[in-house]
Protein backbone atom coordinates (compact mmCIF):
# COMPACT_ATOMS: atom_id res chain seq x y z
CA UNK A 1 0.00 0.00 0.00
CA UNK A 2 2.74 2.76 0.82
CA UNK A 3 4.32 1.92 -2.73
CA UNK A 4 1.37 2.61 -4.32
CA UNK A 5 1.18 6.04 -2.25
CA UNK A 6 5.33 6.59 -3.37
CA UNK A 7 4.11 6.23 -7.05
CA UNK A 8 1.24 8.73 -7.21
CA UNK A 9 3.91 10.98 -5.39
CA UNK A 10 6.45 10.66 -8.18
CA UNK A 11 3.40 10.56 -10.74
CA UNK A 12 2.49 13.87 -9.44
CA UNK A 13 5.90 15.30 -9.34
CA UNK A 14 5.87 14.66 -12.67
CA UNK A 15 2.91 16.00 -14.10
CA UNK A 16 4.48 19.40 -12.40
CA UNK A 17 7.42 18.94 -14.51
CA UNK A 18 5.49 18.01 -17.51
CA UNK A 19 3.55 21.16 -17.11
CA UNK A 20 7.03 23.04 -17.45
CA UNK A 21 7.65 21.15 -21.03
CA UNK A 22 4.83 21.47 -22.58
CA UNK A 23 4.14 24.93 -21.46
CA UNK A 24 7.50 25.91 -21.17
CA UNK A 25 8.08 29.59 -23.10
CA UNK A 26 11.58 28.94 -24.03
CA UNK A 27 13.48 25.50 -25.42
CA UNK A 28 15.76 25.81 -22.26
CA UNK A 29 12.73 25.30 -20.00
CA UNK A 30 11.50 22.45 -21.81
CA UNK A 31 15.13 21.21 -21.44
CA UNK A 32 15.43 21.36 -18.00
CA UNK A 33 11.88 19.91 -17.65
CA UNK A 34 12.92 16.52 -19.64
CA UNK A 35 15.73 16.24 -17.57
CA UNK A 36 13.72 16.59 -14.23
CA UNK A 37 11.50 13.70 -15.62
CA UNK A 38 13.83 11.48 -16.41
CA UNK A 39 15.74 11.52 -13.36
CA UNK A 40 12.35 10.75 -11.84
CA UNK A 41 11.38 8.54 -14.23
CA UNK A 42 14.80 6.15 -13.22
CA UNK A 43 13.31 6.11 -9.75
CA UNK A 44 9.52 5.50 -10.71
CA UNK A 45 10.62 2.51 -12.91
CA UNK A 46 12.45 0.80 -9.88
CA UNK A 47 9.21 1.75 -7.86
CA UNK A 48 7.28 -0.16 -10.16
CA UNK A 49 9.69 -3.28 -10.32
CA UNK A 50 9.19 -3.65 -6.75
CA UNK A 51 5.68 -3.58 -6.94
CA UNK A 52 6.03 -6.36 -9.12
CA UNK A 53 8.50 -8.35 -6.97
CA UNK A 54 10.96 -8.26 -10.30
CA UNK A 55 13.23 -5.55 -9.69
CA UNK A 56 16.50 -7.01 -11.24
CA UNK A 57 14.51 -6.73 -14.72
CA UNK A 58 13.39 -3.02 -14.09
CA UNK A 59 16.81 -2.19 -12.41
CA UNK A 60 17.92 -3.01 -16.03
CA UNK A 61 15.40 -0.97 -17.77
CA UNK A 62 16.20 2.08 -15.83
CA UNK A 63 19.77 1.23 -16.35
CA UNK A 64 19.51 1.70 -19.78
CA UNK A 65 16.89 4.98 -19.56
CA UNK A 66 19.31 6.68 -17.40
CA UNK A 67 22.41 6.25 -20.48
CA UNK A 68 20.62 6.64 -23.26
CA UNK A 69 18.54 9.95 -21.89
CA UNK A 70 22.40 11.15 -21.33
CA UNK A 71 23.57 10.94 -24.77
CA UNK A 72 20.09 12.69 -26.11
CA UNK A 73 20.47 15.32 -24.00
CA UNK A 74 23.89 15.37 -24.90
CA UNK A 75 22.79 15.66 -28.39
CA UNK A 76 20.08 18.17 -27.68
CA UNK A 77 22.84 20.57 -25.70
CA UNK A 78 25.45 20.13 -29.01
CA UNK A 79 23.04 20.54 -31.42
CA UNK A 80 21.98 24.03 -29.20
CA UNK A 81 25.47 25.32 -29.26
CA UNK A 82 25.89 24.45 -32.85
CA UNK A 83 22.58 26.88 -34.23
CA UNK A 84 23.40 29.10 -31.36
CA UNK A 85 26.84 30.00 -32.90
CA UNK A 86 26.13 29.80 -36.32
CA UNK B 1 -5.14 -2.39 -8.71
CA UNK B 2 -4.11 -2.11 -12.82
CA UNK B 3 -6.81 0.17 -12.94
CA UNK B 4 -5.71 3.17 -10.40
CA UNK B 5 -2.84 3.89 -12.33
CA UNK B 6 -3.30 3.08 -15.88
CA UNK B 7 -6.17 5.92 -16.95
CA UNK B 8 -3.25 8.76 -15.82
CA UNK B 9 -0.68 7.10 -18.02
CA UNK B 10 -3.04 7.18 -20.80
CA UNK B 11 -4.38 10.73 -20.31
CA UNK B 12 -0.41 11.89 -20.04
CA UNK B 13 -0.18 10.18 -23.43
CA UNK B 14 -2.45 11.71 -24.88
CA UNK B 15 -1.42 15.67 -23.00
CA UNK B 16 2.48 15.16 -24.74
CA UNK B 17 1.12 13.83 -28.28
CA UNK B 18 -1.16 16.80 -29.09
CA UNK B 19 1.68 19.02 -26.99
CA UNK B 20 4.23 17.69 -29.52
CA UNK B 21 1.85 18.20 -32.90
CA UNK B 22 0.78 21.89 -31.77
CA UNK B 23 4.13 23.24 -30.94
CA UNK B 24 5.98 25.82 -33.42
CA UNK B 25 9.20 25.04 -32.78
CA UNK B 26 10.30 21.72 -33.97
CA UNK B 27 13.33 20.83 -31.47
CA UNK B 28 10.63 21.72 -28.76
CA UNK B 29 8.83 19.00 -30.13
CA UNK B 30 11.73 16.80 -29.94
CA UNK B 31 11.78 16.98 -26.38
CA UNK B 32 7.86 16.37 -26.00
CA UNK B 33 8.41 13.31 -27.82
CA UNK B 34 10.93 12.29 -25.48
CA UNK B 35 8.50 12.91 -22.57
CA UNK B 36 5.53 10.71 -25.18
CA UNK B 37 7.74 8.06 -25.40
CA UNK B 38 9.07 7.94 -21.56
CA UNK B 39 5.27 7.45 -21.03
CA UNK B 40 4.60 4.71 -23.28
CA UNK B 41 7.69 2.61 -21.58
CA UNK B 42 5.99 3.59 -18.39
CA UNK B 43 2.66 2.23 -20.21
CA UNK B 44 4.49 -1.03 -20.48
CA UNK B 45 6.36 -1.77 -17.44
CA UNK B 46 3.12 -1.22 -16.30
CA UNK B 47 0.94 -4.20 -17.79
CA UNK B 48 4.35 -5.91 -17.43
CA UNK B 49 5.63 -6.36 -20.86
CA UNK B 50 9.34 -5.33 -19.43
CA UNK B 51 11.15 -6.33 -22.92
CA UNK B 52 9.15 -4.03 -24.57
CA UNK B 53 9.35 -0.93 -22.07
CA UNK B 54 13.15 -1.31 -22.40
CA UNK B 55 12.91 -1.30 -25.72
CA UNK B 56 10.79 1.48 -25.65
CA UNK B 57 13.11 3.22 -23.11
CA UNK B 58 16.39 3.01 -25.60
CA UNK B 59 15.03 3.94 -28.77
CA UNK B 60 12.02 6.01 -28.26
CA UNK B 61 13.93 8.05 -25.48
CA UNK B 62 17.69 7.47 -26.53
CA UNK B 63 17.85 7.16 -30.22
CA UNK B 64 15.30 8.54 -32.22
CA UNK B 65 16.10 11.56 -30.28
CA UNK B 66 19.38 11.89 -31.87
CA UNK B 67 18.11 10.84 -35.05
CA UNK B 68 15.68 13.83 -34.76
CA UNK B 69 18.32 16.28 -33.73
CA UNK B 70 20.65 14.78 -36.72
CA UNK B 71 17.44 16.07 -39.16
CA UNK B 72 17.12 19.26 -37.71
CA UNK B 73 20.67 20.10 -37.72
CA UNK B 74 20.18 19.69 -42.02
CA UNK B 75 17.13 21.28 -42.31
CA UNK B 76 14.85 24.38 -41.05
CA UNK B 77 14.57 24.40 -37.19
CA UNK B 78 10.58 26.38 -38.02
CA UNK B 79 7.50 24.69 -38.63
CA UNK B 80 6.65 25.35 -41.94
CA UNK B 81 3.36 23.60 -42.13
CA UNK B 82 0.89 23.74 -45.28
CA UNK B 83 -2.19 24.79 -44.80
CA UNK B 84 -4.05 21.61 -45.39
CA UNK B 85 -7.95 21.21 -46.75
CA UNK B 86 -10.34 20.18 -44.57
CA UNK B 87 -11.38 16.15 -44.37
CA UNK B 88 -13.41 14.84 -46.49
CA UNK B 89 -17.20 14.57 -44.38
CA UNK B 90 -17.20 10.67 -45.50
CA UNK B 91 -13.89 10.20 -43.40
CA UNK B 92 -15.36 12.35 -40.02
CA UNK B 93 -18.52 10.22 -40.25
CA UNK B 94 -17.05 6.49 -40.84
CA UNK B 95 -13.38 6.63 -39.23
CA UNK B 96 -15.11 7.26 -35.60
CA UNK B 97 -17.57 4.97 -36.50
CA UNK B 98 -14.79 2.20 -37.51
CA UNK B 99 -13.29 3.34 -34.07
CA UNK B 100 -16.42 2.18 -32.33
CA UNK B 101 -16.94 -0.97 -34.19
CA UNK B 102 -13.22 -2.03 -33.00
CA UNK B 103 -13.83 -1.18 -29.61
CA UNK B 104 -17.05 -3.30 -29.65
CA UNK B 105 -14.99 -6.36 -31.14
CA UNK B 106 -12.07 -5.42 -28.15
CA UNK B 107 -14.67 -6.52 -25.45
CA UNK B 108 -15.12 -10.13 -26.79
CA UNK B 109 -10.94 -10.23 -26.23
CA UNK B 110 -10.26 -12.49 -23.04
CA UNK B 111 -9.66 -10.29 -20.37
CA UNK B 112 -5.69 -8.69 -19.76
CA UNK B 113 -3.55 -11.65 -17.80
CA UNK B 114 -6.52 -14.19 -18.39
CA UNK B 115 -5.75 -17.48 -17.27
CA UNK B 116 -8.49 -19.44 -19.07
CA UNK B 117 -7.36 -17.25 -22.40
CA UNK B 118 -7.21 -19.84 -25.62
CA UNK B 119 -3.58 -18.70 -25.84
CA UNK B 120 -2.65 -19.00 -21.55
CA UNK B 121 -4.47 -22.68 -22.35
CA UNK B 122 -3.68 -24.12 -26.02
CA UNK B 123 -0.29 -22.30 -27.47
CA UNK B 124 1.92 -21.41 -24.23
CA UNK B 125 1.98 -25.00 -22.28
CA UNK B 126 3.06 -26.82 -26.24
CA UNK B 127 5.74 -24.40 -26.79
CA UNK B 128 7.08 -25.11 -22.90
CA UNK B 129 6.96 -28.46 -22.93
CA UNK B 130 7.80 -29.30 -26.47
CA UNK B 131 10.38 -26.68 -27.50
CA UNK B 132 13.24 -28.30 -25.96
CA UNK B 133 12.66 -31.77 -27.23
CA UNK B 134 12.06 -29.99 -30.83
CA UNK B 135 14.66 -27.81 -31.28
CA UNK B 136 17.30 -28.40 -28.75
CA UNK B 137 17.65 -24.52 -27.40
CA UNK B 138 16.84 -24.43 -23.85
CA UNK B 139 15.71 -20.64 -24.28
CA UNK B 140 11.78 -20.83 -25.41
CA UNK B 141 11.60 -17.60 -26.85
CA UNK B 142 14.51 -17.74 -28.95
CA UNK B 143 13.64 -20.82 -30.20
CA UNK B 144 9.84 -19.73 -31.29
CA UNK B 145 11.63 -17.09 -33.30
CA UNK B 146 14.57 -18.74 -34.95
CA UNK B 147 12.78 -22.34 -35.31
CA UNK B 148 9.31 -22.20 -34.99
CA UNK B 149 8.42 -18.77 -36.60
CA UNK B 150 11.74 -18.69 -38.89
CA UNK B 151 10.51 -17.84 -41.45
CA UNK B 152 8.48 -15.00 -40.38
CA UNK B 153 11.96 -13.91 -39.12
CA UNK B 154 13.70 -14.63 -42.41
CA UNK B 155 10.74 -12.45 -44.36
CA UNK B 156 11.40 -9.24 -41.39
CA UNK B 157 14.98 -9.35 -42.04
CA UNK B 158 14.76 -9.26 -45.82
CA UNK B 159 12.22 -6.14 -45.22
CA UNK B 160 14.65 -4.23 -43.15
CA UNK B 161 17.87 -5.47 -45.43
CA UNK B 162 15.25 -3.70 -48.57
CA UNK B 163 14.63 -0.41 -46.80
CA UNK B 164 17.88 0.01 -45.44
CA UNK B 165 19.16 -0.49 -49.16
CA UNK B 166 16.31 1.77 -50.72
CA UNK B 167 17.68 4.35 -47.74
CA UNK B 168 21.21 4.55 -49.05
CA UNK B 169 19.76 4.82 -52.53
CA UNK B 170 18.08 7.68 -51.58
CA UNK B 171 19.89 9.73 -49.54
CA UNK B 172 23.91 9.24 -51.68
CA UNK B 173 25.45 11.91 -52.75
CA UNK B 174 26.57 12.12 -56.41
CA UNK B 175 30.30 12.14 -56.40
CA UNK B 176 30.06 14.50 -59.92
Amino acid sequence: MSLLIVLDVIAILIVMYLYRVVRGPTVFDRLLGLNGISTKAIILLVVIGTVYERVEMFVDISTGYALLNLVGVLAITKYLTQRWRA
Amino acid sequence: MTYSFELPLLALLILTAGGAIIVKELISAVLILGAYSFFLALVWAWLGAADVAFVEAVVGAGLATVFFLLTLSQTSPEDTRIRRPPPPIIAVIALPLLGLLLLYAANDLPAFGDPGAPASVHVSPHYIENSLADTRTPNVVTSVLMDYRVLDTLIETVVVFTSGIACWLLLRRDTE
